[in-house]
């Protein structure tokens, strides 16, 4: 129970939200810039927020640390090498590109190209079936399922129940 | 072939449910360091008062050392304060303190209550030189070897249960 | 007393969910219809012992019986009567008391709304039920009881946290688990319907308003709790990829899925095993979410007690229940009968790819949430997976499918004639362009892919309207005519044009939220104004008020726009003394295509306080077009075809068609 609270103290800590006045730079294209670096780079402290979201004194000093190094004439890349010197990947909230996270990255296009390419292979093999296994044509199902049907179909969509059972391999 | 593809499911479930037993074993708060086996970072901080000379990177190395990171408005310090006076006196181990954070003066009384362990001690005032050693939080430990490098990072208080195999960790470096 | 009363009702609910789960599931497989016979009282019985229990709970919080552990723990007697009932549901085992109270009701339910299934089905239905409810009252007696003593009972309780007291957040977690749990029914037919061996078309009806109802209550519980963290946590964010949200988030793709994937079997007696599958994933996803949040093995800022041994506990359950009804899955799946035919351009080619766009989803969310946890199994290495990762995957596979769901509807069933679908789109695409126009207009034409957001979201309403206006023949007949044709549409062909009409209004929120957000963050001293994209805000004065248990500073703003008023706002910061926690109060002002939204923050000491104002574009249309989506699925909900009870009309025709 203690740990519950603990972790809704958190929260609460994070309740008051992040960027402070004096933390701002001068310069509005190096704020922006600052702000999204800030937005990809995670309060270490607390647990899945951003340090431009989080109000933790070490999520501040991040904040100061990498408008510092921005204003210093540092790239988005350099500094969060930076940081990943220091703290890790941890740190990254958008994980980089290598060879452990290969799969992470890859997941999404994988497995949307495995679905598509599952649900072409059904469709392929649904074409060469015949399509006539049962012994109605596909007229004399449409008819029989109109006949059956208590009422037109709702959606006035051309055909009814088809042919159930249909496609045999 | 075909009756293959409908144990797909299964199995990628049994391989979630396999790593999320492992996971359960995991402490997911348990951060750990980057700096594990690099040199320590170049800094140089300014003296608390005359209570311990400065501390920068050139103090380090030659020796195995602990490089402590406290605070006095640090509630778990206290609690790991006894431990660091032991380790220091009874055992001579060299231990450099970053004072992160604090008023000094109130640094100063903190160590005059519970007694420095510290060699030297950096005041390191805004937390800059705290992030260069990839500090989440105070109080963290590291041990830092001849060479000057971090063999190992402690994060939160020393308790009794980590004086041994802290020693034994120090006098192994002490002889490789 | 009364609580001893309700720890023994949860006792026998557990032996009754035994009964409920063994005896029928032997009756259905020797045709014994007086063990089958026994489901029906049996889940009934469940369901009232639970309810005992729940309200046996309620009360030791409503009269603050501190001698109970849990009361003690998370209630206080100076604490409003609404949120010491609604802090039943603010703990571990509260909440998993409801839990098992939902999935309880939903069993009776069944029972006493499903008196025309085929009784074998019925019996197998319910046995399943009650097994998964043995499993979770077994967890809760185990490892959660909210039933404990304290000896001696402390004078007050500590409060429940002042974050949780709040009437957005009071309501979110029976939305959130109504949903959850509901996806147990689907769940249930599934593998009742395996150990059949036979889907069919009135299978999917049966299983149809169920799994809607479901979806409705996910749809409006994920809506809640991310309205809450809007105007709660204080900097006007509302969805944030933290793994609690994404385990809430999953099961809702995938109910999605299996939503439209059950008309396919239901129309078309076709995609028979996916949609097995799916019901099967759906509650599965619920079940890990559950794990997710209750084991500590990922670190959220919801997360619920960490406590390793309730996280065994239901890791067990879980491969229980999930492995076991996957397997059965792998061993009576192939013996389905494979279905009808169709073309990969027609409605059935609509829904699979809705179905394949949206289980990629469901996946690419599952993987974003378990990398860590998997790399770290693996070798160690710590990584994290934020929002960006999710928005980076996620956005691309929303496209397509926001793109299909105007053109599906208005595909014909088997094969279909995808230009002249595409012809009948023609105003909304147009209706895209314009809006992306006028969007551009508006904000300088920056970000271009916002743009291309606010196009699609105009697309996909006006494509839902088209799709009405086509069913009704507007303007190809008399409107006399096509009036009579729009009242006697059934219903849930209006709930769906509906749903994907709020899709549309909610992606628009989501747009123009994400893309053109501006804020202003400036210390203000008292009397004094700043301006933020033609509002000017002035500080009038900052008073300490009083609350019932906590104390606030509360800001006094009037926003102008010229010299016009627009309104005056109080945003406040609370301290909760009994918890020793601040608050935040932002002030929202809504002006429906926008949100003012003040806060207050620090004062300097100097008479000055920090302002953080943030002007939020759209953001009311994330909730209106949830809030549509969810009326499309009751407006559906309650089409007499799918009506619970209805099937049984239906069975004849269906029965003679398998034939």
């Amino acid at each position: 129970m203690r740990a519950f609270l603990a972790a809704l103290l958190l929260l609460g800590a994070a309740g008051a939200a992040a960027v402070e006045p004096g933390e701002r730079l001068s310069d509005p294209a190096l704020e922006a810039r600052a702000r999204a670096l800030s937005q990809e780079l995670r309060c270490l402290v607390c647990q899945n927020q951003s340090i431009d979201d989080s109000s933790a004194p070490l999520a501040r000093d991040l904040r100061l640390l990498v408008r510092e190094r921005l204003q210093a004439g540092d790239g988005d890349a350099a500094v969060r090498d930076y940081l990943v010197a220091r703290y890790g990947d941890f740190v990254l909230l958008r994980p980089p590109v290598k060879a452990a996270t290969l799969a992470l990255w890859l997941a999404p296009p994988i497995l949307l190209a495995l679905g598509a390419a599952i649900a072409f292979v059904a469709f392929r093999r649904r074409r060469r079936a015949p399509m006539a296994a049962a012994g109605l044509s596909e007229a004399e199902r449409a008819r029989l399922a109109e006949l059956l049907a208590d009422r037109p179909d709702p959606d006035g969509s051309p055909h009814t129940g088809g042919p159930p059972g249909g496609g045999g391999r | 072939m075909r009756r293959l593809v409908y144990i797909v499911p299964a199995v990628v479930f049994a391989l979630i449910a396999a790593w999320l037993l492992a996971g359960l074993g995991l402490d997911p708060k348990a951060l750990p360091s980057a700096m594990i086996d690099k040199p320590a970072p170049d800094f140089a901080l300014p003296a608390l008062g005359d209570v311990a000379p400065p501390l920068a990177t050139a103090d380090l190395g030659g020796e195995v050392a602990l490089v402590n990171v406290f605070a006095s408005w640090c509630v778990p310090c206290r609690a790991e304060h006894p431990l660091l006076m032991r380790l220091a006196g009874e055992k001579g181990v060299p231990i450099y303190g970053i004072n992160q954070k604090d008023k000094p003066a109130d640094a100063t009384r903190f160590l005059a209550q519970l007694g420095n362990p510290y060699r030297r001690i950096g005041v390191d005032a805004n937390g800059r030189v705290s992030i260069e050693w990839g500090v989440y939080g105070v109080p963290e430990t590291f041990v830092v070897d001849r060479a000057g490098r971090i063999r190992y990072r402690h994060v939160g208080a020393l308790g009794p249960q980590d004086f041994e195999p802290l020693l034994a960790m120090i006098e192994r470096l002490r002889r490789s | 007393m009364i609580v001893e009363l309700g720890h023994f009702a949860l006792a026998l609910a557990l032996l009754v969910a035994l009964a409920q789960g063994t005896l029928p599931l032997w009756g259905a497989g020797r045709g014994d219809r007086r063990l089958m016979g026994l489901a029906a009282p049996a889940a009934v019985a469940q369901g009232a012992l639970v309810l005992a229990a729940f309200a046996a709970l309620t009360y030791a919080f409503v009269v603050s019986d501190f001698s109970v552990a849990l009361v003690a723990n998370n209630s206080h007697s100076a604490k409003p009567m609404l949120y010491k009932v609604t802090g039943v549901w603010g703990n571990h085992e509260g909440s998993m008391l409801l839990w098992v109270l939902i999935l309880a009701v939903f069993g009776a339910a069944v029972a006493l709304f499903g008196g025309n299934l085929p009784p074998r089905l019925k019996a197998r239905v319910l046995a399943i039920q009650g097994l998964v409810g043995v499993g979770f009252l077994l967890f809760l007696l185990a490892t959660s009881n909210p039933f404990l003593r304290l000896d001696p009972a402390p004078a007050d309780g500590r409060d429940l946290n002042p974050l949780l007291q709040d009437p957005g957040l009071a309501f979110h977690p029976p939305m959130l688990y109504l949903g959850y749990v509901g996806s147990s029914v689907a769940f249930s037919f599934a593998v009742a319907a395996l150990i059949e061996g036979r889907v069919d078309a009135a299978w999917a009806r049966w299983v149809r308003p169920w799994t809607l109802a479901a979806w409705c209550t996910l749809t409006m519980g994920i809506a809640l709790g991310s309205w809450w963290a809007y105007y709660e946590l204080g900097w006007g964010g509302w969805w944030f990829w933290d793994p609690v949200e994404n385990a809430s988030f999953m099961p809702w793709l995938v109910i999605t899925a299996l939503l439209h994937s059950a008309i396919v079997v239901e129309k078309r007696d076709a995609l028979k095993g996916w949609t097995i599958l799916l019901a099967i994933i759906a509650f599965s996803l619920s079940l890990l979410g559950t794990f997710l949040v209750r084991s500590g093995v990922l670190t959220s800022v919801h997360a619920f007690a960490v406590d390793p041994e309730r996280g065994v506990f239901i890791l067990a359950l879980l491969i229980v229940v999930i492995g076991g009804s996957l397997l059965l899955y792998a061993v009576r799946a192939p013996a389905l009968a494979p279905g009808g035919l169709f073309a990969p351009v027609s409605r059935e080619g609509a829904l699979v790819l809705n179905n394949l766009l949206l289980s990629t989803a469901a996946a690419t969310v599952l993987v974003g949430t378990l990398y860590p946890l998997v790399l770290e199994a693996v070798n160690g290495a710590k990584v994290s997976v934020g929002a960006p990762y999710f928005e980076a995957t996620f956005v691309p596979l929303m496209v397509p499918l926001v793109v299909a769901m105007a053109v599906g509807p208005l595909l014909a069933w088997k094969r279909a004639d995808l230009s002249g679908a595409m012809g009948r789109l023609w105003i909304a695409a147009a209706a895209g362009i314009l809006a992306a126009l006028v969007a551009a207009w508006l904000s300088g034409g920056r970000p271009v892919l916002a743009l291309l957001g606010i196009a699609l979201a105009a697309w996909l309403v006006i494509g839902a309207a088209v799709d009405v206006a086509e069913r009704v023949r507007l303007f190809r007949i008399p409107a006399g005519a096509s009036l009579s044709r729009a009242r006697h549409l059934p219903r849930s062909a209006w709930g769906a044009a509906i749903a994907h009409a709020g899709t549309g209004i909610l992606v628009a929120g989501a747009v123009a939220a994400s893309a053109w957000k501006a804020e202003l963050v400036e210390v203000v001293p008292v009397g004094g104004e700043v301006r933020l994209g033609g509002y000017t805000y002035r500080l009038e004065r900052v008073d300490s008020v009083p609350g019932p248990n906590w104390r606030a500073e509360q800001a006094t703003v009037t926003i102008r726009s010229g010299e016009r008023t627009v309104a005056t706002v109080h945003p406040e910061k609370r301290f909760y003394p009994v918890q020793a926690m601040p608050t935040t109060e932002a002030a929202i002002h809504t002006l429906w295509v926008l949100d003012l939204y003040v806060v207050l923050g620090d004062p300097d000491g100097k008479g000055a306080w920090t302002m953080r104002i943030y002007h939020e574009p759209l953001v009311p249309w994330l909730w209106i077009g949830a809030a549509i989506m969810a009326a499309g699925g009751l407006l559906s909900l309650s089409d007499r075809r799918l009506r619970v009870g209805a099937p049984a009309r239906r069975r004849l025709p269906a029965g003679a068609a398998r034939a």
